[in-house]
């Protein structure tokens, strides 16, 4: 399945829509150019949504800790939401959930921006 | 299954493309092999990861060099071997991703990935100088039974 992107904006945060695989190539080039669009546009509360994204490889894994810290030098701040059950798996075996914040519900996640 | 190894060996370009071609290859071979869905999916990521490893690393992503995956299925085990034709590395040198320091470094979690999705890992130099990734991964066990159904 092809990656695709979608962003949607909800008051002062963006919400990116991922679905398809983020993996070496074009999955993680998508993810690095959407975030960086943002950023360079000036938003600083980002939520990147993993509801439709059940496959992820180190390069992904990569890439969205290249997010994290991108958006943290921007002074902003990046919360990941529904995760399916392998990216969930991942994150937990290499640590990840100790960094990321980690929300499964979308309204809880926009609130929860300071 | 007979008593016999049968082996693959797949000689891939220095390809993005050639990532997708060897998960795709292994998770027909493991799924003839009648591993379940969910060790399949695991069996492809460390192929995946092992064929990242030599594009990215081993190979530089030199497209006059090559990547040999070798498959083997024997009674007790799958074996899958990823040699690149790089310098080779020595698996006590690479920086254990999950230590705290190492947390944000966005590379490095390849050969992490591969053991932990595997029953055995491991690295050689191969005699031409590449490194060879040895991945193993036990059969599903199979009923020891003449065939037929037990009652219930």
């Amino acid at each position: 399945m092809a990656i695709q992107a979608t962003c949607r904006q909800i008051g002062d945060v963006s919400i990116l829509d991922f679905s398809g695989k983020i993996t070496l190539g074009e999955g993680s080039a998508l993810l690095r150019k959407s975030v960086r669009e943002l950023i360079d546009g000036g938003q600083k509360k980002i939520i990147i949504s993993l509801y439709d994204v059940d496959y992820i490889d180190s390069s992904g894994i990569g890439e969205l800790v290249s997010a994290y810290t991108t958006v943290k030098n921007a002074s902003g701040e990046l919360k990941l939401l529904h995760l399916t059950k392998r990216v969930h798996d991942i994150l937990q075996i290499t640590r990840l959930f100790t960094v990321f914040d980690v929300q499964s519900d979308e309204d809880v996640a926009i609130h929860a921006f300071r | 299954m007979s008593a016999k190894t049968q082996r693959i060996e797949v000689t891939l370009e220095t390809l993005l493309e050639s990532v997708d071609l060897a998960e795709s290859i292994s998770m027909r071979i493991a799924e003839a092999a009648g591993f379940s869905e969910e060790e399949l999916h695991k069996i492809g990521m460390a192929v995946r990861e092992g064929v990242i490893n030599a594009y990215n690393y081993g190979n530089n992503q030199d497209r006059r060099k090559k990547i040999l995956m070798t498959i083997e299925l024997d009674p007790e085990n799958m074996t899958v071997r990823v040699l690149d034709q790089g310098k080779g590395f020595e698996l006590h040198e690479i920086p254990n991703p999950l230590d705290e320091e190492n947390l944000l470094r966005t590379s490095g979690r390849g050969l992490f990935l591969m053991r932990a999705f595997m029953d055995e890992f491991d690295v050689h130099t191969a005699p031409g100088g590449g490194a060879e990734l040895v991945m193993i991964k036990k059969l599903p066990q199979k009923d020891s039974g003449n065939g037929t159904h037990q009652p219930e």
